[in-house]
């Protein structure tokens, strides 16, 4: 069932909370609303909704107010929600769900933290392991912030603590054969 | 001085990226100390990625095939895993437990390395292979050079303790292995609350902000309990409290891999050589200690 605001967008849809629980694996529904993950949450500060509205709005089918928030991308994933919720609400497992169904659906807000993943993961697919380096300058050129950290990078540089080229991996195929197998 | 290997110390090695990048000092200096203690690391040849935050935020499928890969690999070695990287570390644990109790990726896994994948081994972090299968009175009995009561705050960061079902093994709101392993060094670990306060080290390319805010928060916190420098066993949080702290140059707090610590008090020459590349450099604080 889906309910429209009045320019005939849904805004809720009630089998998101259904969808979530099967995604995560996690019984949403437990929540009671205590506030202990949004307590301990470091990133807290710089979210647009608390990580305990974020459940309680998955609850209720907001759908879209959810996979378009800065919250489920300025989480900082460092598990203390999780760890921490007395009715072993899976925060951690339930951002990574809403993270996914954004990307998929091409709602990610914070278009600078999604494209950093994407890009890490490109360098995957491309080298087998992650070359810190071209990550850094592909990051740079897409996200047009060319001068920030110019000089701890160069100083990192100078230190041998950025390797010039990618190392050579024999096994590649494998490694993309499993990023080909993720695209089906 | 290569010394013999205590029977069983014997684990397939997990490198992990960084430390052959960024933290190229923390993969020197574990190599140089484990040879040291008598810990023998058999690198998985053809290791890839973990997948690293990217894999899970974006797929839960890439995340638990890219870690799979390389216990598969180590599965074959017939060898628990030790791996130094937390990031490293709760990724493959993650994975190990989901792929233990989806028959359906399990499958996949298999097919993919043309070996049927069991998860027998374990994924063990090198802090706690050091602390527990070493062993602290091992440890000190190897120190040649104690490190003269230096005042360090031992930071543990979030993928050493949480979640604990996966990842622990130490308490997960108020650990103590770091700080019990920095005291039979010789320094003295100071008590103090952020031991376990994210760095926000997964933002610290893409939201530097957030990282910078959370970042001086813990160095504040180090030095209000009167800690001179932090410890870490990460190379995230390493890169990050170096890079995201706004103090200036001389009055920035240095940070130390535990086992660049292990390596001075235990007399290894290269020490020094690591600490050479850290941004924030920590030679005044050794020359003020005569170290």
């Amino acid at each position: 069932m889906q309910y429209f605001n009045d320019k005939g967008k849904a805004i809720i849809e009630a089998q998101f909370g259904a969808q979530v629980k099967k995604e995560s694996g996690t019984e949403i529904d437990r929540c009671y609303q205590c506030l202990t993950c949004s307590l301990g949450c470091p990133s807290a500060f710089a979210m647009d909704y608390l990580p305990h509205q974020i459940v309680r709005m998955v609850q209720l089918g907001l759908r879209e107010a959810v996979l378009t928030s800065s919250t489920i991308w300025v989480c900082a994933d460092c598990q203390t929600c999780a760890t921490r919720c007395p009715n072993e609400v899976d925060l951690v497992k339930i951002m990574d769900v809403l993270r996914e169904i954004s990307l998929r659906e091409g709602l990610a807000k914070e278009r600078g933290i999604a494209d950093f993943h994407r890009l890490f993961l490109a360098n995957i697919r491309q080298w087998g392991r992650q070359h810190e380096l071209s990550l850094i300058l592909k990051l740079k050129l897409r996200t047009r912030d060319l001068f920030s950290d110019l000089l701890p990078g160069m100083k990192m540089l100078m230190k041998g603590k950025l390797k010039l080229l990618p190392e050579r991996f024999k096994e590649i195929e494998k490694v993309r054969d499993i990023f080909r197998r993720a695209e089906k | 001085m290569t010394q013999p290997t205590a029977p069983g110390l014997r684990y397939a090695y997990y490198p992990g990226c960084s430390l052959e990048g960024t933290a190229r000092e923390y993969g020197l200096s574990v190599r140089a100390v484990c040879a040291r203690l008598g810990i023998e690391l058999a690198e998985i040849p053809e290791w890839s990625c973990c997948g690293a935050s990217s894999g899970h935020s974006t797929s839960r499928w890439l995340a638990c095939t890219l870690a799979g890969r390389n216990l598969a690999l180590a599965e074959g070695m017939g060898m628990d895993i030790a791996v130094a990287c937390p990031a490293c570390y709760i990724r493959l644990r993650k994975a190990h437990h989901e792929i233990k109790s989806d028959d359906s990726l399990r499958e996949e896994l298999s097919r993919l390395m043309a070996v049927p994948y069991q998860a027998k081994h374990r994924t063990r972090h090198l802090l706690d292979i050091i602390s527990h299968d070493v062993g602290l009175e091992n440890l000190k009995n190897k120190v040649v050079k104690p490190l003269k009561g230096m005042k360090l705050a031992a930071y543990y960061g979030c993928y050493l303790v949480r979640p604990p079902e996966i990842v622990a093994f130490d308490d997960p709101e108020n650990p103590q292995c770091l700080d019990a392993l920095l005291d039979t060094l010789g320094a003295e670990a100071r008590d103090w609350s952020g031991k376990v306060d994210c760095c926000g080290g997964s933002l610290s390319l893409s939201k530097r902000q957030i990282a910078r805010q959370l970042v001086d928060e813990l160095v504040e916190m180090a030095g209000r309990a009167g800690a001179e420098a932090m410890v870490t066993a990460c190379p995230l949080c390493h890169a990050n409290l170096e890079m995201r702290q706004t103090g200036t140059d001389g009055n920035k707090i240095p940070v130390f891999y535990f086992t660049e610590l292990i390596g001075l008090a235990l007399g290894i020459a290269e020490a020094r050589s690591w600490l050479k590349r850290h941004l924030v450099s920590p030679s005044g604080l050794l020359a003020s200690y005569g170290l």
